[in-house]
């Protein structure tokens, strides 16, 4: 029945009545009961976030009654929590509202996202191999020097992007050597990763640049232009205005990412290689008997981890937010929060590019919180980990990895 | 030489079960072979890296012999031709204030390893202790000295020990996975600092709003100085709580119930099971316990050499320590003395890369911090491959005992 067809088949009012679908509609009516208090829509009224509210929680509690309690009373949940947010944003002063929620948040969202998703995939192809990257926030790190290094050295942003992908797999390859043929132990050897990262990074910028900063002349990653939707307009107003802001100039990369996850999603579950893949992070032993070999998948998976972790890293330095600079350990934890994403998103392409969305979105909106108060917007940086304490704890859904997940694999 | 018995193979203490089976199996097998060839190994390749960025092998012998002058250990392996005996004294106080610290977060991941858990967290637990301790420090000002530092650290300790907890209640109920749970509560506690100290926070001092740190803890809550000039970061008597720390963590593991129950869920949680022993009971303590000497190190630093915190700070203090404990950690095998002696290692790399090339005139001094992490990325990284190096090193016995070219058969027979 899980399958597409299986789904076509069935009556489209049985799907609206399954628990599972009201449960996240109200889930999805509660974050709609906040969103209507702030602009574009903006309404003044307490009256609306209200209902809307109070309609996510029956959904929720209807839920709870037909047996998927934890999914109903998080519509529950996010039904009182869009009230809550509803009342405290008609409350500030709309000035304050429209400088913190206008279409650059959308920007900044996906900005953040970018090295989230990248980082993600990659750590989800490691470890649906069977190998846990604890060591993403280092290949991000490398990333983010190298690829900075390279675009200088090379005067392009291309050439960045290759020698940040190039040394992200080479350390990722170090680290597959360690892990998968002397079978250390994985989460020791990611640390080493992320120490070394540190360390050599530091010391690379320090003596390839004595201490002074990268110029300011070095070949960033571009953005793209999308035809039609002006980027900055002069009088923002309207839709099309709205979506220039939000899409319309967005780094290469970022459009890199949204397709990433696709060709992602395809490769695990679509593709024969996928199925190996999957069946090497499930039961090595049986994937090795039917001739699939289990070292090669591995060594494959991980190095591509590197690269992906690599190539969000140099967004880091090269893309809009950072313009051609680095900084000492300037990852600051991404890497882990990547690592959040995939399993928030339940080691799914699609699951942990919504999670790295959702993170990304946090860290826009800390910024965006600064117009209130300057220590308020810090503490929306804990969301991303305290979502994924909540989810590994199994309150919302349970999180599933792969069964050999982060154990060696010895040949017979 | 007789052989010393039958030493499990590499590959076989690579596959057996849990984390701890491992290191114990690892320890019978490799004694302290592992960690000195790692040292030895970890030391070679960043004399390498010098050696090849400032072109010149000589150089980078000099950089190794100032960094092990400016940890002052030149002073207890050579007090009389040292003719500036008191700055070596001094270096040598300023590395074992470094070393406090580290010697508690060594033996906070010790403990956790013991129980087959991976406690990287000890960054956010340190952090815990630290805040709970500033917090402390200076709202209880006037209080009887001797009563408020005692309260400091034991409501820090606490403090730290429930925060880790919150791993080990996870892990012991859910089942979540304990390296998980730790790094996401590391940035809880990293954040959550940045918030308290940080402009407007409740913790933020008051003196100056813009600058985001904290208060200074009250002179009453400071650990007396025994070592060096008074209030001038002199040697603070926190190093003695380490020093019975680690009398702590061999009596409690090897001499008590509680340290029984403790390596027997590490060793096998279904064996200790069917043996009777909570093993979800022992999961939460482990954790706690591992928590708490986390914490004390960070009450250490507060009330000793910080006595302020301030966010964003890149000292190898307040963003590395409890990772440094990792290395510790591994390097002293998860032993008492071995992280004793592994927090002085790293203690003084710490201070001498600091100091004896923040001076340099061979090397650029900026380089130096990172030097240190090079290091200790190198041997966790090695330390992790312990199975290369006994490889190495049982062949070795083996080629002695067999004519080469049948020792590489009878490696892969056993395999």
């Amino acid at each position: 029945m899980n399958t597409w067809t299986g789904r076509l088949e069935n009556p489209l009012s049985t799907r609206l009545r399954d628990p599972g679908t009201t449960g996240a509609l109200g889930i999805l009516l509660g974050a709609f009961a906040a969103f209507l208090a702030i602009p574009p829509i903006e309404a003044r009224t307490v009256t609306w976030p209200i209902l809307v509210g109070i309609v996510a929680a029956t959904f929720g509690v209807w839920t709870v009654t037909r047996g998927r309690r934890r999914l109903g009373w998080g519509a529950v949940a996010a039904g009182l929590l869009g009230i809550g947010l509803g009342i405290l944003a008609t409350r500030s002063s709309a000035a304050n509202l429209e400088s913190a929620f206008d279409a650059t948040l959308v920007a900044q969202t996906l900005g953040f996202s970018t090295p989230l998703v990248f980082g993600a995939i990659g750590g989800m192809f490691s470890e649906r191999s069977g190998v846990v990257n604890i060591g993403l926030e280092g290949m991000m790190l490398m990333g983010a020097f190298w690829g900075v290094y390279g675009a200088d050295k090379g005067g392009t942003w291309i050439v960045g992007l290759l020698v940040a992908a190039g040394v992200g797999g080479l350390v990722a390859l170090v680290y597959a050597f360690f892990a998968i043929h002397l079978r250390a132990d994985q989460i020791v050897g990611g640390t080493a990763i992320n120490f070394l990262a540190v360390g050599i990074t530091g010391y690379f910028f320090i003596q390839l640049y004595n201490n002074n900063p990268i110029p300011n002349d070095v070949s960033l990653l571009p953005n793209l232009h999308v035809p039609g939707l002006p980027a900055n307009p002069s009088n923002p107003h309207g839709f099309v205005d709205f979506l220039g802001q939000s899409i319309g100039d967005l780094s290469v990369l970022t459009w890199a990412a949204l397709v990433l996850v696709f060709v992602a999603y395809l490769v695990v579950f679509k593709t024969p290689i996928g199925l190996r893949i999957r069946a090497c992070g499930e039961h090595p032993r049986a994937a090795d008997t039917v001739g699939i070999n289990v070292y090669a998948i591995r060594y494959g998976c991980v190095v591509l981890s590197g690269v992906l972790a690599a190539l969000g890293g140099i967004y880091l330095s090269e893309g809009p937010q950072g313009n051609g600079t680095f900084i000492f350990n300037m990852t600051n934890g991404r890497g882990f929060i990547a690592l959040a994403a995939m399993i928030f998103g339940n080691w799914r392409p699609a699951g942990a590019a919504a999670a790295a969305l959702l993170f990304g979105f946090s860290s826009a909106l800390a910024l965006k919180l600064q117009v209130y108060s300057s220590s308020a917007g810090t503490l929306f940086q804990i969301l991303p980990y305290v979502l994924t304490l909540i989810a590994v704890a199994g309150v919302i859904g349970r999180t599933i990895a792969p069964a050999a997940d982060g154990k060696p694999y010895a040949k017979q | 030489m007789t052989d010393p018995g039958p030493s499990p193979s590499p590959e076989e203490a690579a596959q057996t079960g849990t984390l701890a089976t491992r290191l114990a199996l690892k320890q019978r097998a490799g004694g302290i072979v592992v960690p000195i060839v790692t040292v030895i190994f970890a030391l070679v390749m960043s004399w390498i890296i010098v050696a090849a960025t400032q072109h010149s092998a000589h150089t980078a012998l000099v950089v190794f012999k100032e960094i092990f002058d400016g940890s002052g250990l030149n002073w207890v392996f050579h007090p009389s031709t040292n003719t500036f005996t008191s700055i070596s004294a001094y270096n040598l106080s300023q590395t074992l204030l470094q070393t406090t610290p580290l010697i508690l977060t060594g033996l906070a991941v010790a403990f956790a390893f013991r129980c087959g858990m991976f406690n990287i967290g000890a960054n956010g637990q340190y952090l815990v202790g630290l805040m709970v301790a500033n917090w402390l420090g200076v709202d209880l000002a006037g209080l009887n000295p001797f009563l408020h530092i005692l309260l400091c650290i034991v409501a820090g300790t606490l403090a730290a020990a429930a925060f880790a907890g919150i791993a080990g209640v996870l892990k012991a109920t859910v089942g979540a996975h304990e390296v998980i749970t730790t790094i996401m509560l590391n940035w809880i506690a990293y954040w959550t600092a940045s918030w308290l100290v940080g402009v407007g926070g409740p913790l933020q001092n008051a003196s100056d709003p813009t600058a985001p740190i904290s208060n200074q803890v009250s002179p009453g809550a400071r650990l007396p100085d025994f070592w060096g000039k008074q209030g001038f970061s002199g040697l603070h008597i926190g190093i003695f709580l380490s020093l019975a720390a680690v009398v702590v963590f061999w009596v409690l593991l090897n001499r008590t119930t509680l340290g029984y129950e403790v390596r027997a869920v590490g060793f096998n949680p279904d064996a200790a099971a069917y043996g009777g022993i909570n093993v979800k009971k022992n999961l939460i303590r482990a954790m706690a316990i591992s928590g708490a000497f986390a914490g004390l190190a960070g009450t250490l630093d507060m009330l000793g050499g910080a006595q302020n915190y301030q966010i964003g700070q890149l000292d190898i203090p307040f963003i590395q320590v409890g990772f440094i404990g990792i290395a510790v950690a591994l390097l002293g095998r998860t032993t008492a003395v071995g992280t004793l002696i592994g927090a002085l290692f790293f203690g003084g790399l710490l201070y001498g890369s600091f100091h004896g090339l923040g001076s340099s005139s061979v090397i650029d001094p900026t380089l130096a911090s990172n030097l240190t992490y090079i290091v200790q990325g190198l041997v966790v990284l090695f330390i992790g491959a312990d199975v290369l190096i006994l490889y190495v090193w049982n062949s070795r016995k083996r080629l002695r005992r067999k004519p080469p070219g049948t020792a590489a058969k009878g490696a892969e027979a056993a395999a």
